[in-house]
């Protein structure tokens, strides 16, 4: 079967920093699949490499057995979508959800924009209240919300996820996820997340991947990580910093 | 009218779930047009403005003598009177009649200007702020060149190129006027080129045109508009300047830089040849200067709550 996203010996280099040190990676279709890492690990320039956002310096990206080159073209965003992780900063400032949405088929030149519209917005669990509103006019939950609906409106197979409840509230992040949740087993999307809550990754994904600046440490099951099957420091140390404060006596 | 649907229809404008993209949009300009109506002096301005344009509109009608036929014999240089209320000029044309006249061609160069120097600026801007580069190099060290002489006398030198006259005076001023508002497209470009809303609509497949003529510019043009705006009072005066250097609007239009100039010979003695064209334009200058700072509360972009 050929794998729905596989990186090998990717670099990417922002100036002289190197962000990513010869990372791979293998995503299996329909699995839901997670980063770990303290900040600046790379996870988030991965994503943003696969989605084009990054300057990849060497190495390879396909998507459904598909090399990449340099420039994604448009069948790409129909098969890969994002949802980034500030839903304050990811809507235009000056647009409606309306036209949020529209942007996209119209880019793409669907033709039944209408049902679309709809159907994307019922599916996030937004009714036509909503539709009209400027972002400003809408809560962080329904703001991401709506990216979650931009991104689903292409009907993309393969969503990279870029922390997408990190900015959110807890009852708040609940309600996300379970909605990433759903529309992952109605559309059978494969999940790239990646998040430095490792609660939520054992949660959502089945594998995951640990980076520590710009290379991967270790490729883990989810049940690896709840049992402490751990075979690196960097990741013990992890999940002792995920545990919280211990007071010692 | 009632109080009730006069309250319902603000209601309806202010509603937090607009039912239709129209009702969206209307919201949005009632909330703009209430924090600027909020502020008095920006609302004198508009004032102004709109008494500049019914002026203009109704110059045949309102002016009570012919501005380009004067009594030579019988009514040169006369004082304000009853009769003649700026006096005449020493044409004997009355002065009242060439204002009213006059603000057809103050009109006429500000908007032509308006309409050509600013798209050029955003344009030019928003490119170079996006492209980045080559490009923006490239682009950007023209606007400096152009930046880099004084306003006037690059259009003097245009002028004295293209020849004296109303038409080569707007697009010398054009010309001269487009480099600041290309500075402001570009700055607002750069901060917004990288954030994620922009980001997402790359990742929609959008190509570069797309993304700075539908998510980009519109961002600018609230600036822009602000911007353009405060810098019409400038634009009244170079032309009016260019006029009184002979080089812009010729005689016998009634332009009120020219009628400055041809005054000046008189302005100890008869004060009012060149006294009533510059209050005239002093009043325009005024009217815009509090439009544009009215429009820059109103239309502020880092005001959030719009």
């Amino acid at each position: 079967m050929t794998s729905a996203i596989s990186v090998d010996g990717l670099e990417v280099i922002f100036d002289r920093f190197r962000a990513l040190k010869g990372v791979r990676l293998d995503v299996q279709p329909g699995e839901s699949f997670g980063l770990v890492g303290e900040s600046g690990s790379g996870k988030s320039t991965l994503l943003r490499a696969i989605a084009g956002l990054a300057p990849v310096a060497s190495g390879s990206i396909a998507v459904n057995g598909k090399t990449l080159g340099a420039r994604r073209d448009k069948a790409f965003y129909r098969e890969v979508q994002m949802v980034f992780q500030d839903p304050y900063g990811s809507l235009h400032p000056r647009q409606t959800v309306d036209r949020l949405l529209q942007e996209p088929l119209a880019i793409h030149g669907f033709a039944d924009g209408e049902k679309r519209i709809q159907r994307a917005l019922d599916e996030v669990g937004l009714g036509n209240g909503f539709r009209f509103r400027y972002s400003h006019q809408l809560s962080g939950g329904q703001r991401q919300r709506v990216a979650i609906a931009r991104a689903l409106i292409l009907e993309p197979s393969i969503l990279l996820l870029d922390e997408p409840t990190s900015a959110l509230d807890a009852s708040v992040q609940a309600e996300v996820l379970n909605l990433l949740e759903e529309v992952r087993r109605r559309r059978k999307l494969t999940f790239l997340m990646v998040s430095h809550d490792l609660a939520i990754i054992t949660h959502m994904c089945e594998r995951l991947m640990v980076m520590q600046s710009g290379e991967a440490v270790e490729n883990l099951a989810a049940n690896d990580l709840v049992e402490r099957r751990v075979s690196k420091d960097y990741t013990r140390n992890l999940l002792r910093a995920s545990d919280g404060f211990v007071r010692t006596a | 009218m009632s109080v009730d649907t006069i309250q319902s229809r603000r209601d309806w404008l202010l509603s937090e779930r607009p039912a239709s993209r129209m009702q969206a949009r209307l919201g949005r300009a009632y909330v703009a047009w209430r924090r600027f109506s909020a502020n008095r002096l920006a609302f004198l301005g508009l004032l102004i403005i709109i008494a500049l344009l019914v002026v203009a509109a109704l110059a045949g009608v309102l002016a009570p003598y012919s501005p380009t036929f004067g009594d030579l014999k019988n009514a040169r240089l006369l004082a304000p009177s009853a009769e003649h209320w700026f006096g005449t000029d020493d044409l004997g044309r009355d002065i009242l009649s060439r204002i009213l006249y006059g603000s057809r061609w103050t009109l006429y160069v500000v908007i032509l200007v308006a309409i050509i120097a600013a798209p050029i600026g955003l344009l030019v801007g928003t490119v170079a702020g996006y492209a980045g580069g080559w490009t923006d190099a490239i682009l950007m060290r023209i606007t400096d060149i152009f930046l880099a002489f004084p306003k006037l006398i690059l259009a003097l030198a245009f002028v004295a190129a293209l020849g004296p006259g109303i038409e080569n005076a707007v697009l010398a001023i054009a010309i001269t006027s487009w480099p600041p508002y290309a500075r402001i497209a570009r700055a607002e470009t750069l901060t917004v080129r990288n954030s994620d809303y922009i980001k997402a609509v790359q990742l929609m497949g959008a190509s570069p045109f797309r993304i700075v003529l539908r998510h980009i510019m519109p961002l600018c043009i609230s600036s822009l508009i602000i911007r353009v705006t405060l810098d019409m009072a400038g634009i009244i005066l170079t032309a009016a300047g260019l006029g009184f250097l002979g080089l812009g609007a010729q005689p016998p239009l009634p332009e009120w830089g020219t009628m400055i100039a041809s005054g000046r010979r008189f302005v100890l003695d008869q004060w009012w040849v060149a006294g009533a064209p510059g209050f005239a334009i002093l009043i325009v200058s005024l009217g815009f200067n509090l439009l544009g700072d009215g429009l820059r509360d109103a239309l502020d972009p880092r005001s959030g709550d719009q």
